[in-house]
């Protein structure tokens, strides 16, 4: 049960250089900006800069293909459950139909769709590399400091924090009540009777749970202790200030959502229409 | 603990309780699915950690821990948050917390009513987020088939409400047994 995740590296490139305030900014514009456009001239545009950074970000392969992988099959099953469910929605949002082949049934793949499905593709791909490398490149600690810049209030920033400071721990307590349930034959896998299962799992659930709350009391005692939340502000170890790479970052996200967003909806659709209407 | 309630919205050990909550929710959400039996559903037991945790800590824990957990967990393990799922459980969350906000488990009050309570309570709280929510905004962020996202949302929302209904309620039960009762001491004669 090795986890496979994706996890901070420290390296050095002009993309770890960046504050993660704005590592946070572009990441959170991005997404918003590849949400609400389906034009595909954008989409297209916004993959190949996206992979710019990635390249200047010098990130190993091997530290995210097998989340690149489970990404890919999920994506795939996805794609297929949308053909299954809806083979002609192309056909739908673009206003024309041009059949390629009748497959069976209701099932005729036209072009409207299958250049919907490949929008949809797109969209997913556009997201992607900023994701990864967000979260490849942004160290934990800052990402609190980050958050709280962005006016999040600095207490929820402290439980996302938190959060990712205990992940770990959370998960060996996880494989060490999970093993030990095993050693003593409680099964939670598919050989066992679904009955049994869930009694089973919930005497995986129950320790794991009872010394989480425990752990929960002892934090909050000793933040209590320390005076955590006494003033409206705080500082942040890790905070380093904005520098002028920050700054040229900010200013070429925005210009790229702002440009793609007005393309969108220059013609009143968010969809791009390279079909006549027949 | 029984000044729960009293304290502002965000006491300290809310804070903590969101932060490790989310964790809880980052590990159970990729360890914890177990098969059910039924072709590409699964037993999500991270949703009866959330309805635990909404029904101990209160909404506003509820919320976060949906929001701040699945988001991480989206993350860490498959690259990208998927929002409308996210935005959901969120929902769950909230609603669970604010329609358990009269039980006081904490004093190991959970019988017949409070387990009745508790469900109904999810119950809502799971139609709400699946059944409506979460697809709704699958069709309007994603431009996602209709029918595709209404029976995706369909098997979703009632796989977790049986889940929590079944390990959420047995949880709550045991952690109620944990606790020491108000006015459980009676003297001696």
């Amino acid at each position: 049960m090795k986890a496979n995740m994706l996890t901070f590296t420290k390296q050095d490139s002009p993309i770890h250089r960046l504050t993660g305030a704005t590592k946070l900014i572009i990441f959170v514009v991005w997404s918003v900006a590849a949400m609400i456009t389906y034009d595909t001239r954008c989409l297209a545009v916004m993959l190949v800069f996206s992979l710019f950074p990635f390249i200047l970000s010098k990130v190993k392969f091997r530290d995210y293909a097998f989340v690149l992988s489970l990404i890919l099959l999920f994506f795939l099953l996805n794609q297929l459950a949308i053909f299954i469910f809806s083979p002609l929605e192309g056909v739908r949002i673009y206003g024309s139909r041009h059949d390629i082949v009748h497959l069976a049934g209701r099932y005729t793949l036209t072009w409207e769709q299958l250049f919907y499905q490949f929008n949809i593709a797109l969209k997913y791909a556009v997201v992607l590399p900023m994701a990864l490398l967000f979260l490849l490149t942004t160290d934990p600690s800052e990402f609190a400091a980050s958050l709280n810049r962005l006016g999040v209030n600095y207490k929820i920033a402290y439980s996302v924090s938190l959060a990712l400071r205990y992940i770990p721990d959370v998960q060996r307590d996880y494989e060490n009540i999970s093993f030990s349930a095993q050693a003593r034959g409680i099964d939670i896998s598919r050989k066992e009777k679904l009955s049994r299962r869930v009694k089973n799992i919930i005497s995986i659930l129950m320790p794991l749970i009872l010394t989480s709350i425990e752990r929960i009391d002892k934090i909050s005692t000793a933040m209590e202790l320390r005076g955590f939340g006494r003033k409206t502000k705080r500082t942040w170890y890790k905070t380093r200030p904005f520098s002028s790479q920050d700054y040229i970052a900010l200013g070429l996200i925005a210009l790229i959502a702002i440009a793609s967003t007005v393309i969108t909806f220059y013609d009143g659709s968010r969809f791009y229409n390279l079909f006549e209407p027949n | 603990m029984r000044s729960l309630g009293k304290q502002k919205v965000l006491s300290i050990k809310t804070i903590v309780a969101i932060g490790i909550g989310s964790a809880l929710f980052v590990i159970l959400g990729r360890f914890g699915s177990i098969p059910s039996g039924v072709p590409n559903t699964n037993i999500e037991t991270t949703y009866a950690l959330l309805a635990l945790f909404a029904l101990l800590y209160g909404p506003v824990a509820g919320l976060l821990i949906g929001l701040i957990g699945h988001t991480l967990k989206d993350a860490i393990f498959y690259g990208s948050p998927w929002f409308s799922w996210v935005i959901a459980s969120g929902l769950v969350g909230l609603i669970i917390g604010l329609l358990t906000s009269r039980i006081s488990i904490h004093d190991g009050e959970f019988g017949k009513r409070e387990l009745i309570r508790f469900n109904l309570a999810q119950i809502a709280a799971n139609a709400v987020a699946w059944f409506i929510v979460a697809p709704v905004l699958d069709i309007l962020i994603y431009a996602e088939p209709a029918n595709k996202v209404f029976t995706q949302g369909l098997i979703a929302g009632a796989a977790n409400i049986v889940t929590v209904a079944i390990i959420g309620s047995l949880l709550a039960v045991a952690y109620a047994k944990t606790r020491t009762k108000q006015g459980s001491l009676s003297r001696e004669a």
